[in-house]
């Protein structure tokens, strides 16, 4: 187990190096001259010198990436070009909308794609089980956006049950609005998600069904549900651990898109507005934070599903 | 699954695919689908019923009447002709994107496949990192510097989806590479690039078709997603993504016209996913179908890199 999880952090580690560096890449080095891009046709070239300056452009490439890097471990994610800021302190306060908004997309979608996966594979062949497969599949090529759209029309516009764009400028201080102001996005970004879980987690729950382990015991007397459930519903939930990873990384685009619907002062809106402005500081740190977490993700859950799994264990 | 045709019994076995898949009902309604997109898309460069420029005020509005099939927007466009026009905007990414993503996909493949051991294991271990970058994040990098354009999606949805058409493919060439008739091959004098184009590439070539159906539609969602954002087509190209961010300041009084953009992504993107489904079905001698409930559908696990949009 130990030699296992070294062996995976080794691969995280690699990880999070050729990440940084393809950022840093692609962001400083790819463009040319950086300076003139973010000071734009019209700066002057005592502007774009200055601009250089306060880059360290001059400096040798791998010296700026080794400067970035050890700002990088030590937290210091570098300035916003624009206003100054420290970029690290932005990301913080900016994730106190995106982490909530992640977690409750990520309990809508687990809330909803787990019984009801479950239950479309118990009823396979009957209507509701088609029914359900069916919606599932409409539901997965839906673009986010949209969804978002048609559920503000149905509960902000018609019903009016909720706020349609917006977060309360006092934040968490006011708790109850801050999350009346999360839960259309989250539902939009967990409905959306959500389906893709639900045919996975039937097709998981097919399989189960199919085992001589579920089969056994339906054979000992429990009805074929029954047997699912008691028995193959475990092994269910370990592959759910396993596309967990995939899901996270699913619901940070999503939050991208759906912060920019609902004007959310999250993570991924700050993002489309510095790619937009150009600050490829800001950029450059909110694609690694971005990327940094989707592989921890990925990290901790191959080492919660070797530890959980008794098979994987063994086989060590 | 055992792989002992040579080149003609695959190129035959590959009209009993085509008629396989149009059983499916799944793959007919996806073959249906994405044909009726693509003409729609072909007629759209000759003919559509308005000019998708004209402005025309007076018209601002309108409901879905006769002149108007699904009605006009704030500028007193029509939305048919918008819609024709987004579809050919939607191709162009989907064939653009599916273009790269082949070529990306069997270069990352044969190099993590077929070069020498140490070389093959980094390219495994590259693909497996490269993964964790959802398309959107890599179309937002390349935005940042050159700016937003179709272009960029198109690169962004090639290079992603490459790579995971290399993480699929790669153990596939693997599993092929080791059959008799390579050795044959390779005792009969082929050289390595005769061997992967000849043997190795058609006999990987339906696990291949399959992440290209599916990677169009993640092209598709990614062209609307990113165009929403203003990074995909600019503002005057016709896209479904921009009619989208375009109707949403009037969604409260004109909930209609929002409707008609985010119904033609979600049928084209069904269409698109139902005929990978069905491909794979119709091209996985291993899979049963699902009647014989001591063996069930295998497991979907497929690999989606992450742009929902």
């Amino acid at each position: 187990m130990i030699r296992y999880a070294l062996t995976r952090l080794t691969l995280l580690l690699v990880g999070l190096l050729v990440a940084s560096v393809l950022i840093f890449f692609t962001l400083r080095v790819l463009p040319g001259d950086v300076a003139q891009l973010i000071g734009g046709t019209q700066a002057s070239p005592a502007q774009v010198e200055a601009i250089r300056e306060k880059l360290g452009l001059n400096e040798p490439v791998l010296a700026q990436y080794a400067s970035w890097m050890g700002g990088v471990l030590r937290g210091d994610l570098g300035n916003s070009l624009l206003t100054g800021t420290p970029v690290s302190s932005e990301l913080l306060q900016k994730a106190q909308v995106t982490v909530p908004l992640g977690l409750m997309s990520l309990i809508v979608a687990l809330l909803f794609a787990i019984p009801l996966g479950v239950f479309s594979a118990m009823q396979r062949g009957r209507k509701a089980g088609t029914a359900i497969s069916f919606a599932s599949q409409t539901l997965a090529a839906v673009p986010v956006v949209w969804a978002g759209m048609m559920l503000i029309l149905v509960f902000a516009v018609w019903l009016g049950w909720l706020p349609t764009t917006g977060f309360p400028r006092a934040g968490w201080d006011e708790p109850w609005a801050a999350i009346r102001a999360l839960i259309l996005p989250a539902l939009t970004i967990g409905i959306v998600e959500g389906a893709m879980l639900l045919r996975f987690v039937r097709s998981a729950s097919l399989q189960a069904i199919g085992q001589d382990y579920v089969r056994t015991a339906a054979a000992k007397g429990l009805t074929r549900n029954q047997a699912l459930i008691r028995h193959g519903l475990p092994n269910v939930g370990l592959s759910i651990i396993t596309v967990l990873g995939l899901q996270i990384a699913g619901l940070i685009v999503g939050s991208v898109i759906i912060e920019q619907l609902f004007t959310l002062p999250g993570i991924g809106r700050m993002l489309v507005t510095d790619v937009g402005n150009r600050d490829l500081v800001k950029v450059q740190g909110e694609l690694l934070v971005l990327t940094g977490f989707i592989l921890v993700i990925g990290f901790l859950v191959d080492l919660v599903h070797r530890v959980i799994d008794p098979r994987q264990r063994e086989a060590a | 699954m055992t792989y002992t045709s040579t080149l003609p019994a695959v190129a035959r076995s590959r009209g009993r695919w085509m008629r396989q898949l149009w059983r499916l009902p799944t793959g007919r309604f996806g073959i249906i689908v994405v044909a009726c997109v693509a003409l729609v898309a072909l007629v759209s460069l000759f003919w559509t019923p308005y000019d998708p420029k004209t402005v025309d005020l007076a018209a601002r509005w309108v409901l879905p009447s006769l002149q108007h099939p699904l009605g006009t927007d704030g500028t007193g466009r029509d939305i048919l002709t918008l819609i024709m026009g987004g579809a050919r905007t939607t191709m162009f990414v989907a064939i653009g994107s599916g273009i790269i993503a082949s070529v990306v996909g069997i270069v990352l493949a044969s190099l993590g496949a077929l070069t020498p051991r140490w070389t093959r294991e980094s390219m495994a271990v590259l693909i497996d990192i490269l993964i964790a970058f959802p398309v959107l994040l890599i179309a937002m990098m390349i935005s940042s510097v050159w700016g937003g354009s179709l272009w960029v999606v198109i690169w962004s949805v090639g290079i992603g989806f490459g790579v995971s058409i290399a993480r699929v493919t790669r153990p596939e060439l693997r599993r092929v590479l080791h059959s008799d008739f390579i050795l044959a091959a390779r005792a009969s004098g082929l050289s390595d690039m005769q061997i992967l184009w000849r043997h190795l590439l058609p006999n990987v070539a339906p696990v291949f078709i399959v992440q290209l159906s599916w990677s169009m539609a993640v092209a598709v969602l990614a062209e609307a997603g990113l165009s929403y954002l203003g990074y995909g087509a600019s503002p005057t190209e016709p896209s479904w993504g921009v009619l989208l961010a375009n109707l949403q300041a009037y969604i409260a009084i004109h909930p209609l016209a929002v409707v008609w953009p985010g119904l033609a992504i979600t049928v084209t993107v069904l269409g698109l996913n139902l005929l990978g489904d069905a491909l794979r079905e119709a091209t996985d001698p291993t899979l049963s179908r699902g009647r014989d409930p001591l063996h069930p559908p295998r497991a979907s696990i497929r690999h989606v890199p992450e742009v929902i949009s």
